[in-house]
């Protein structure tokens, strides 16, 4: 019965996707950017669903259970500040910058505003890089789940290759606009699922009252956020969401909006369904150490499924796992699809084909990309096995030390391309440093003090980009107009 | 009006730092503190997103012929 639900549920969004193929024109621009027609409520079901991915859904779960409600207020309460502003001042831009110059990717982007080859391909692999570990967790979050809803009956390796073959179909026909419709259902479908989940596991434990009453018992400490994080920790974790601003997926997906207006619908409602999402994610976490006391490390990613599997019906138990289904894909499209425009337009496009590249080549290549990439994910997830909440933070550590850079391109006018590329030497150099310094270390900081090392990666490719700028010649004013307003 | 938007995301940003809920106990409206302030600061930031929506233009108006729908999706 829960097989058949998830099953069905997964045709469901197969079919989503394919219909959305009907209104796309089949052209780069159609495929890549959906026409640059997403109006505001679509854009904010499609930016939130491609945010909400398997961190937000199991590793805030499995963080939770491990660390208590101190998790919401980490990256719950920040994401929902930093990313609706992140939206007001930068995704307006980056959308009337795109409109008016006509591009598909950042690379472009940032080639055309600093006149930089060099930038282009450095930024192209170093966001390619960071991607990837984010992709990782949405298929290996597939396989977690899928296991563990049928009690173990399915592979791991099924579940993940059954997210990434659905997500590969849908994308590859519908592009930029079926991740949007796609997304648009299944942000509605998790975050419904979601509150309905929580409400039928707490009345299982006799209410909410009577459910953290058996925490206080047991694990009190983790109904205080002082389990979670110390002060300079909390301060400096607001730097994470700041990632958003670099995701290649949040670009595209900027640069799909109708009109600046669009905007508004996500900026206003962004917020809410953060604590939508979260809190049954946070609750639900900390519930389990209830019934299953004794997780280790990763083996809370599976703690949410769990629960689900030991306290609902089945067939709720089959919704809600396609509810978990639904988070998962709605991040993994547009990585993918990201990561394809991507190469397609500042790859093949640019080097390959000289921007010769009919629109049907275009999106072939567009299609084929999307395959590979996913069929690598899908490999690289059969001998992974890490923490979810882990593996993202190391990812959105890399984007969130790069903002900068997207900061300078928009509003410093003397920045160059030469303090762009010193930016990025710093964020790649000291995350290095910092994967190394942590490794193993699931609470590590620098030198101890609660700061996390995001926090020092952002001030220093900040202070790397105004040096070199500041050494290097400076842009071309007639450049600089038509991009700093 | 600007100058007050502006300064509340910054009081906002200060606000996200409960330093007197770090170590509580206690629960509002049946959560525990810390989670029930966070949640409630979710939310004001939704009214303070609505002003600054209301009051502040998005940067960028759209140029001209910027915005036009080509059979856009609905919302």
């Amino acid at each position: 019965m829960t097989l058949a639900i998830i099953v069905i549920y997964l045709l469901v969004v197969l079919v989503v996707g394919l219909l959305s193929h009907r209104l796309s024109s089949n052209s780069g621009e159609g495929f890549f950017v959906a026409d640059r027609s997403i109006g505001p409520f679509v854009l904010l079901m499609t930016l939130f669903g491609t945010n909400m991915s398997s961190f937000a859904i199991l590793g805030a779960s499995a963080q939770a259970y491990h660390l208590g409600i101190g998790v919401f207020s980490l990256m719950a309460s920040s994401t929902a500040l930093v990313v609706p502003v992140l939206i007001f001042f930068i995704g307006t831009r980056v959308w009337e910058l795109g409109k008016r110059h006509g591009f598909l990717t950042q690379i472009q982007y940032f080639r055309e505003r600093w006149q930089s080859e060099a930038l282009a391909v450095v930024l192209f692999v170093v966001l390619v890089a960071l991607l990837i570990p984010y992709l990782l967790i949405g298929v290996m979050g597939g396989g977690i789940t899928l296991h563990q809803i049928t009690g173990g009956q399915v592979p791991e390796w099924v579940g993940s290759l059954a997210v990434s073959a659905v997500v590969v179909v849908y994308v590859c026909v519908g592009g930029m606009r079926g991740t949007a419709w796609v997304n648009t259902l299944q942000t509605l479908v998790f975050m419904t699922l979601g509150a309905v989940t929580m409400i039928v596991v707490l009345r299982s434990f006799g209410g909410l009252g009577a459910a953290l009453d058996l925490v206080a018992e047991r694990r009190p400490e983790l109904l205080r956020e002082s389990a979670a994080f110390r002060p300079l920790q909390l301060l400096s974790y607001t730097f994470i969401p700041l990632c958003v601003g670099m995701f290649p997926q949040v670009f595209g997906q900027w640069l799909s909006a109708r009109s600046v207006a669009a905007f508004r619908v996500p900026v206003i409602f962004y917020p809410l369904c953060v604590v939508l999402v979260w809190m049954p994610s946070v609750v639900l976490g900390v519930l389990g150490n209830i019934d299953f006391p004794d997780l280790v490390g990763p083996q809370a990613n599976s703690v949410l499924i769990q629960l689900i599997a030991e306290r609902t019906p089945q067939m709720l138990a089959g919704l809600l796992g396609a509810g978990v289904f639904a988070a998962i894909m709605s991040s993994l499209d547009s990585q993918a699809l990201s990561l394809s425009t991507m190469f397609t337009q500042d790859i093949m496009r640019r080097y390959v084909f000289g921007q010769q590249m009919s629109q049907a080549r275009q999106v072939l290549s567009g299609r084929l990309f999307v395959a590979a990439v996913l069929a690598v994910t899908f490999g690289l997830s059969l001998i992974l096995k890490r923490s979810i909440f882990g593996l993202a933070m190391w990812s959105l550590t890399g984007f969130a030390g790069l903002l900068p850079v997207l900061l300078a391109a928009l509003f410093w006018r003397r920045s160059t391309a030469v303090g762009a590329i010193a930016a990025v030497a710093t964020v790649v150099s000291l995350w290095l440093y910092f994967f190394w310094r942590g490794w193993g270390n699931p609470g590590y900081s620098v030198l101890d003090s609660g700061v996390m090392s995001v926090t020092v990666i952002f001030a220093a490719s900040s202070l790397a980009l105004v040096v070199g700028s500041l050494l290097s010649r400076p842009p071309e004013r007639e450049i600089v107009e038509t991009f700093v307003s | 009006m600007r100058a007050l938007l502006y300064s509340g995301l910054v009081v906002l940003y200060l606000l996200h730092n409960d330093w007197w809920l770090w170590n509580r106990d206690g629960r509002v409206f049946g959560l525990p503190v810390g989670l029930a302030y966070h949640v409630a600061y979710s939310l004001l930031i939704v009214v303070w997103m609505a002003l600054m929506v209301r009051f502040l233009s998005p940067a960028g108006e759209p140029a001209a012929g910027a915005g036009e729908s080509h059979g856009g999706d609905d919302g």
